[in-house]
């Protein structure tokens, strides 16, 4: 089933001039399970995108779909809400509560789920992110990736069929990042949970079944991650650095050598010796 | 200004439930003219060291109510903690804190979150008018003037308008001149590149090279971006469990991977693929910079061609 489909979807930030736009006409779908990540640099319209996506913002043209629901439909807002979570960048601006489970509680006391639910809530949540034995701790002694484990497990005791990470680990330390990447895998295996990531970080795009490349409030690029990555000369056009193996793997090629594009080491390493061996002979 | 660090220890809530011993005895010498990298995890003492370089931490001997512990009979003394900024002696109370702060610029994690002023030019001036107050307003206006060309942004088009109203690789860039505008001659950032883009990233290491060439002697910066590491970095020390592990050039550095790993560290891609390619038989001695990497293999290759 699609989880969410857009359908020309325009929007701006102000009733100004043409090029204001934030998206201008972007279509596109998830289908249901399906770990999504979107790239592009600051400013290409993937956070507001995202932002669309539960209503958050309001299209100013064309058609959001959450689950077959019609998004700008009033009637639906508080369904389209609790389908769709999102985990925001800054883990110190997600916490409400001066302890770790009344923060999880938040989400779902406010939209009337029962006591005895909310309890069983809070377990499977905490348990979902692996912080169970901080339940009755303060988020403010917790370090940047457990607070964001805390933020996912607020957004998941209301049971979503969506999840959006909007750039939420870039202010994690690579030990931070690790953890989030872990638990927002083992969701979308596990729990077959449809994951929309929007990130900097190549290595975490790489993890993504598909991936979509913004610009100027466009989709330019659509594909698998690894097969997005070997276009160099796009991915530069698209102001995106290239991830570090490939331009290293481009920048040996520009000095003669024959190495194909990948985006992973260990190829780029066989690549390189395959090269050298051949000149032995 | 060399910076000089023997037996730094710091705790943090001392003397209660929640004492938190977050430098354990720091040695360190950066001297002037570095562009420096700090590396270790969170929680490893990286920031509360950094803090002490412009005493917004301070060792307890310099605070105003210090005053020395009496020794136990037999109790052997506490050993000397030592830490210089140039001439500044941070362990005596008696230093001019004041001076010292103007001398050594500070920039913090997302510093876009500590603008506040009404426009640009009073954000930027704000460090002038408690360090130099004796200046007259003209010379302010070149002052912040010199400090926002510097870090990239337009003067004459930015000054009057709102920082909150600006890009968020635009207000970083605010921050920064808002801290060197009081020329400091050694400026120290925590993780000045985090949360931008790719592309953001790339622009903020190539201010501070520029601001390393012509405006500030030394640059500090504590990264956990080992790529960022050791394609910027003069020397870094590595940070563990309140503690310098090893302070080495980049290119020494990631040689000790092993060591590195176990501190849960990691290493940059081109040591990594180094390590790979060792494997295989290939050795590539490289400094780990990209370039100089991509040099060697080339070099390695165009080596074996000759051979035929």
């Amino acid at each position: 089933m699609q989880a969410i489909n857009f359908e020309n979807v325009k929007f701006s930030y102000s009733d100004a001039e043409e090029n204001a736009f934030a998206l201008r006409d972007v279509s596109f779908s998830v289908e249901e399970g399906e770990f999504l990540a979107i790239l592009g640099h600051n400013g290409s319209g993937k956070s507001t995108l995202a932002r669309l996506i539960n209503k958050l913002l309001e299209p100013d043209e064309g058609k959001i779909t959450v689950f077959g629901m019609d998004v700008s439909d009033p009637k639906n807002t508080f369904e389209v809400r609790k389908s769709v979570g999102i985990v925001f960048q800054n883990p110190d601006n997600q916490m409400v509560a001066s302890i770790v489970e009344d923060d999880v509680a938040f989400g779902p006391e406010n939209i009337g789920v029962e006591r005895e639910e909310i309890g069983r809530r809070i377990d499977y949540a905490l348990d979902a992110v692996g912080m169970q034995a901080f339940r009755h701790g303060t988020p403010t002694r917790l370090s940047g990736g457990q607070k964001q484990r805390i933020a996912i497990a607020g957004v998941l005791a209301i049971k979503p069929k969506i999840i959006i990470m909007d750039e939420s680990t870039a202010m994690l330390d690579p030990r931070g990042r690790k953890e989030v990447m872990d638990v927002v895998l083992k969701l979308n295996k596990e729990e077959k949970l449809t994951v929309i990531m929007i990130t900097h970080f190549m290595e975490e795009a790489l993890l993504a079944d598909r991936a979509i490349v913004m610009n100027r409030g466009e989709i330019v690029m659509q594909g698998a991650p690894k097969e997005i990555f070997s276009r160099e000369e796009d991915l530069e056009t698209y102001n995106l650095t290239l991830p570090a193996v490939s331009a290293i793997s481009k920048a040996l090629r520009a000095g003669g050598m024959d190495v194909q594009a990948t985006v992973s080491l260990e190829e780029l390493a066989k690549e390189i010796e395959e090269c050298v061996s051949k000149r032995k002979i | 200004m060399r910076i000089q660090a023997e037996n730094l220890t710091f705790t943090y809530s001392p003397s209660s439930p929640f004492a938190t011993y977050a430098l354990k005895g720091v040695f360190l010498t950066i001297e002037e003219g570095e562009f420096f990298g700090i590396i270790g995890h969170t929680g490893s003492g990286k920031s509360t060291f950094v803090q002490h370089l412009n005493a917004l931490l301070k060792v307890p001997s310099a605070e105003k109510k210090y005053k020395p512990k009496k020794l136990k009979k037999g109790e052997t003394p506490p050993p000397q903690i030592v830490l210089k900024v140039g001439d500044y002696d941070l362990t005596d109370k008696k230093t001019d804190f004041k001076e010292l702060r103007s001398k050594v610029g500070m920039v913090f994690q997302y510093p876009e979150y500590q603008l506040f002023a009404e426009n640009v030019f009073e954000d930027v001036a704000f460090g002038l008018k408690n360090f130099r107050p004796e200046m007259t307003k003209e010379e302010v206006e070149r002052a912040v003037e010199d400090a926002l060309t510097i870090v990239g942004l337009d003067y004459a088009e930015i000054k009057d308008r709102s920082p909150f109203d600006l890009s968020g690789g635009q207000k970083r860039r605010v921050a920064i001149a808002g801290v060197i505008v009081t020329k400091p001659e050694v400026l120290v950032l925590d993780e000045p590149a985090a949360g931008l883009d790719p592309l953001g990233k790339k622009e903020i290491m190539e201010l501070l090279h520029k601001l390393h060439r012509e405006w500030c002697k030394t640059v500090i910066f504590v990264s956990h971006d080992m790529d960022e590491i050791s394609e910027n970095c003069t020397r870094a020390a590595v940070f563990s469990e309140g503690q310098v592990k090893f302070v080495d050039t980049p290119k020494n550095l990631f040689q000790r991977e092993d060591e590195l790993r176990q501190l849960g560290l990691d290493v940059p891609l081109t040591a990594k693929l180094t390590a790979l390619l060792r494997e295989k038989g290939i050795v590539i001695d490289s400094d780990y910079t990209q370039r100089d990497f991509c040099e060697k293999v080339l070099q390695y290759y165009r080596e074996r061609e000759e051979q035929v």
